[in-house]
């Protein structure tokens, strides 16, 4: 018959077609094993990811239906270092940052799994470095191409909605981005006080000794992270 | 006894989740004013729902008199009545009936039914009410800025909605609009992660998803939906005000006005329109699916009779609610999309009609042989039930890209809509607030102002919009301010629309007696006691009435569905959810 297991919590769990099947059928939860918090997350961020791919698919739409050229992505995301341009240079450091943020968020929810509050603390701060580095990157390369008169509603190039799309999707991508870097710091801060180390019940913490605040905030991290990947593919390499 | 909700009774479970009390407020500002008790929240949301809710019935008034009498009233001018229209539209579809569905029934009953002591995060709920006020207030200041509010429709197209020629086109009613909109989104969005996880994470023991009551299927997928529907809506709200304040050109193509080339061009503003209906459609089924759940509860209790076919309603909400979503381009067959997309349409939105018509009769196979009692919710899910069939039929017309076109933009659409997603929903909420006023206040409403309350609303609403379909099929076309005797109309409609005009002021009229009855009923309606209707399903069965703060002393266990009416051998004609009774002679099994 199915093999059975126990859950985080003791709660007896089946694998398999017949286990999402029981889970579903079961009462209490149904999804076995996942606090409330956890579930909210992933639920938020499946509305998120419906509010993303409705900023994408309209920017497709403004793109495939303008009367105007498209600009040139890798010209004007180029950078000219030395006499030479290297085409998404910025982006790609950008984006290798942004994933190597994960990276040590990865590690951070891995240690916090250990309850090691030392390098939980750290590695979350590590996380909220790499991304304030990320929104810094971005906020140079929105002056820059200010300075090279790209706005909402114009640019030197070609269709208009090139900017307005820009400035919209990296825009609304670089808010979830500095909230993410202001709760990676905030959960940093509350790892490093022991706050996940049991007693007291507190904002962001349920008081019962697991880091779970830290899985969470990975959650939403890595979406962030997700996310600025398809906005990679589709405005920067289309 | 074979019936399927009690047979499988098993043991209970361990508890998998803590049980931990909300936190409790002490001062009477925490108690009642910025509360995190899920009942009160509901409280608020409901008030404030019905206070901008009667704003939108005055606008109908105001509408009607218009149109039943033209040139009458001088003070209704041209742009008057488009922001009438567009404003009536708009509170009716989104700060009324969504809200009240979602954030009053769904705050009430979702933890009371699931057997929670509240909701999962208490104080988000109490920012989601707060945020929904703002939008409201945001909306109401609409009316008192230069300008006035927005007159571009409830559906806001572009070009013409950021244009001079639309009233608040130029000034700042349609900003206000989408900033309001915008609002209510973030704060439905926060108490939507409250409703979904509530009923899938923090249910009691033995309430399985196959024994919840059909009301809270139906709030559970409509929240669902919301939560996957209203992102396109923010999209298209947030690059409309770009497009208005920052002068980005997003939906909007070159245009000339008054002789002078804007600065727009370039835009499509189909893809407004492609994203508003991603939402839009959804939306129709977000206020008709918690309708449908609850009629299904009223119409069990009142007519002593288990829901036929739980399973059946169960899986017709989910599909309704997954096929709601690939049919939205309906509303656009005459926008001048590709006509291949219209085949699709027509489709997709024809097979819904088979799960709706599964609710249907299941509603009737419930009615069937049941002991009916002609209560005031009774009525009132009657009433919905008929003028649902009456909506959904002419869904069939409008469904078709053939039909359509000549129909598109009459008043048949008008019609067909308020039978479907105004009428019909808005039967619901009276029944339902007739239904569940005892558990929430602990009085029964009035019945006799409840019996002219509910014909009056019931004939005059038939009186209302079966004359406007017809008003529709000669060729009245909707939104028009003043339409005259045009020769294309094949018969006159003067008579019929002051005969209209006549019976919305009515049925709006009784209205002010439900509200009365409502405040009345606080201190003069009879006591009811904890479970007046006799009624199985759990929020019956807490220990006070009104329930406290926290609802349970003890949580509740559930043995059994919440349709065990009439059981042969029952000590009572109904068991409650939570009520371990076995048959004689039978082991309780477990």
């Amino acid at each position: 018959m199915d093999s059975k297991f126990q859950g985080q919590d003791q709660t007896l769990l089946q694998q398999g077609h017949s286990g999402f099947a029981a889970d579903w059928s079961s009462d209490q939860r149904v999804f076995k094993g996942v606090s409330w918090g956890k579930a909210m997350m992933w639920i938020l961020l499946l509305s998120d990811t419906f509010v993303f791919a409705c900023f994408l698919a309209a920017y497709m739409t403004a793109r495939s239906s303008t009367t105007v050229d498209w600009p040139n992505a890798s010209e004007v995301f180029a950078l000219h270092i030395g006499g030479h341009n290297f085409p998404l240079l910025l982006i790609a450091i950008m984006t290798f940052v942004l994933i190597s943020s994960s990276g040590t968020m990865a590690m951070a929810v891995s240690s916090a799994y250990r309850k090691a509050r030392v390098p939980t603390a750290l590695l979350l701060l590590a996380t909220a470095g790499l991304g304030a580095a990320f929104v810094g990157m971005q906020a140079f390369e929105w002056t820059k191409l200010i300075s090279e008169g790209v706005r909402p509603w114009g640019n030197p190039w070609g269709a208009e909605q090139f900017g307005a799309s820009f400035f919209m999707i990296t825009g609304f991508h670089g808010t979830h981005v500095s909230i993410g870097v202001i709760f990676l710091a905030i959960m940093a801060r509350k790892v490093w006080r022991g706050d996940f180390d049991g007693g007291e019940r507190s904002w962001l913490s349920r008081g019962n000794g697991d880091y779970e605040g830290v899985e969470i905030m990975g959650l939403y991290w890595h979406f962030v992270d997700l996310v600025w990947v398809f906005i990679f593919a589709f405005f920067y390499l289309w | 006894m074979v019936d399927r909700g009690s047979d499988d009774r098993m043991q209970l479970p361990p508890r998998e989740v803590e049980d931990v009390m909300p936190p409790h407020a002490h001062s009477w500002i925490g108690k009642y004013v910025f509360s995190q008790d899920a009942k009160y929240i509901a409280i608020q949301y409901s008030g404030t729902a019905v206070a901008i809710g009667l704003v939108a019935l005055v606008l109908s008034w105001l509408m009607r008199l218009q149109l039943g009498f033209p040139g009458t009233f001088d003070f209704i001018t041209a742009e008057a009545y488009y922001q009438f229209v567009t404003m009536h539209g708009m509170i009716m579809v989104i700060y009324l009936l969504t809200a009240i569905f979602l954030g009053g029934f769904g705050n009430y009953l979702i933890p009371l039914m699931v057997g929670a002591r509240d909701m999962v995060f208490p104080f988000v709920n109490m920012l989601s009410y707060w945020v929904y006020l703002l939008a409201v207030l945001v909306l109401v200041a609409s009316f008192f800025v230069p300008g006035g509010p927005t007159g571009a429709g409830w559906t806001l197209y572009p070009p013409q909605a950021v244009l001079s020629g639309t009233p608040g086109g130029a000034q700042s009613g349609i900003i206000l609009m989408l900033v309001s909109l915008i609002l209510f989104i973030i704060g439905f969005t926060m108490g939507g992660l409250n409703y979904a996880v509530t009923v899938l994470q923090a249910r009691t023991r033995g309430m399985t998803m196959m024994r919840l009551p059909l009301t809270i299927w139906g709030i559970f997928t409509a929240t669902v939906m919301a939560l996957l529907a209203f992102p396109a809506l923010f999209v298209a709200c947030v690059m409309m005000l770009f497009d208005r304040l920052l002068g980005t050109s997003f939906f909007m193509p070159t245009l000339v006005e008054l002789g002078e080339k804007l600065s727009y061009g370039g835009g499509s503003p189909i893809a407004f329109q492609h994203l508003f209906w991603f939402f839009g459609h959804p939306e129709v089924y977000i206020v008709a699916l918690p309708a449908f759940g609850i009629v299904s509860d009223l119409i069990a209790v009142h007519a002593r009779k288990n829901v036929f076919g739980y399973r059946m309603m169960v899986w017709a909400i989910v599909i309704i609610g997954a096929l709601s979503f690939i049919v939205w381009a309906h509303h656009m067959y005459v926008s001048g999309m590709h006509p291949w997309f219209g085949f699709f349409f027509a489709t997709t939105t024809l097979i819904i009609a088979i799960p709706t018509a599964i609710k249907v009769y299941n509603w009737v196979l419930t009615l069937w042989k049941g002991d009916i009692h002609l209560t005031i919710p009774m009525l009132f899910a009657l009433g919905f039930i008929v003028t649902f069939v009456n909506g959904g039929l002419t869904g069939l017309f409008l469904g078709n890209v053939v039909v359509d076109v000549p129909l598109s933009d009459t008043m048949f659409v008008v019609a067909h809509f308020h039978m479907v997603m105004g009428v019909a929903p808005i039967m619901v909420i009276f029944g339902a607030i007739y239904h569940w006023y005892p558990k929430m206040t602990g009085r029964m409403l009035n019945e006799a102002m409840g019996q002219i309350h509910f014909w009056v609303t019931f004939i005059g609403a038939y009186a209302v919009f079966f004359p406007m379909h017809y008003v529709g099929l000669v060729g009245v076309p909707r939104r028009y301010f003043e339409i005259g005797e045009p020769e294309f109309l094949t018969a006159p409609v003067d008579g019929l629309n002051a005969f209209i005009s006549a019976a919305a002021l009515i049925v709006g009229a009784v209205q002010v007696l439900f509200l009365f009855n409502i405040f009345w009923s606080l201190r003069h309606g009879r006591k009811a006691g904890g479970n007046p209707w006799r009624a199985a399903s759990l929020e019956w069965h807490t220990p006070d009435t009104p329930p406290k703060h926290g609802n349970w002393d003890e949580l509740p266990n559930v043995y059994r569905w919440a349709y065990d009416y009439s059981v042969p051998g029952a000590p009572e004609d109904y068991l409650a959810q939570n009520d371990s009774w076995v048959p004689d002679g039978e082991e309780r099994r477990l």
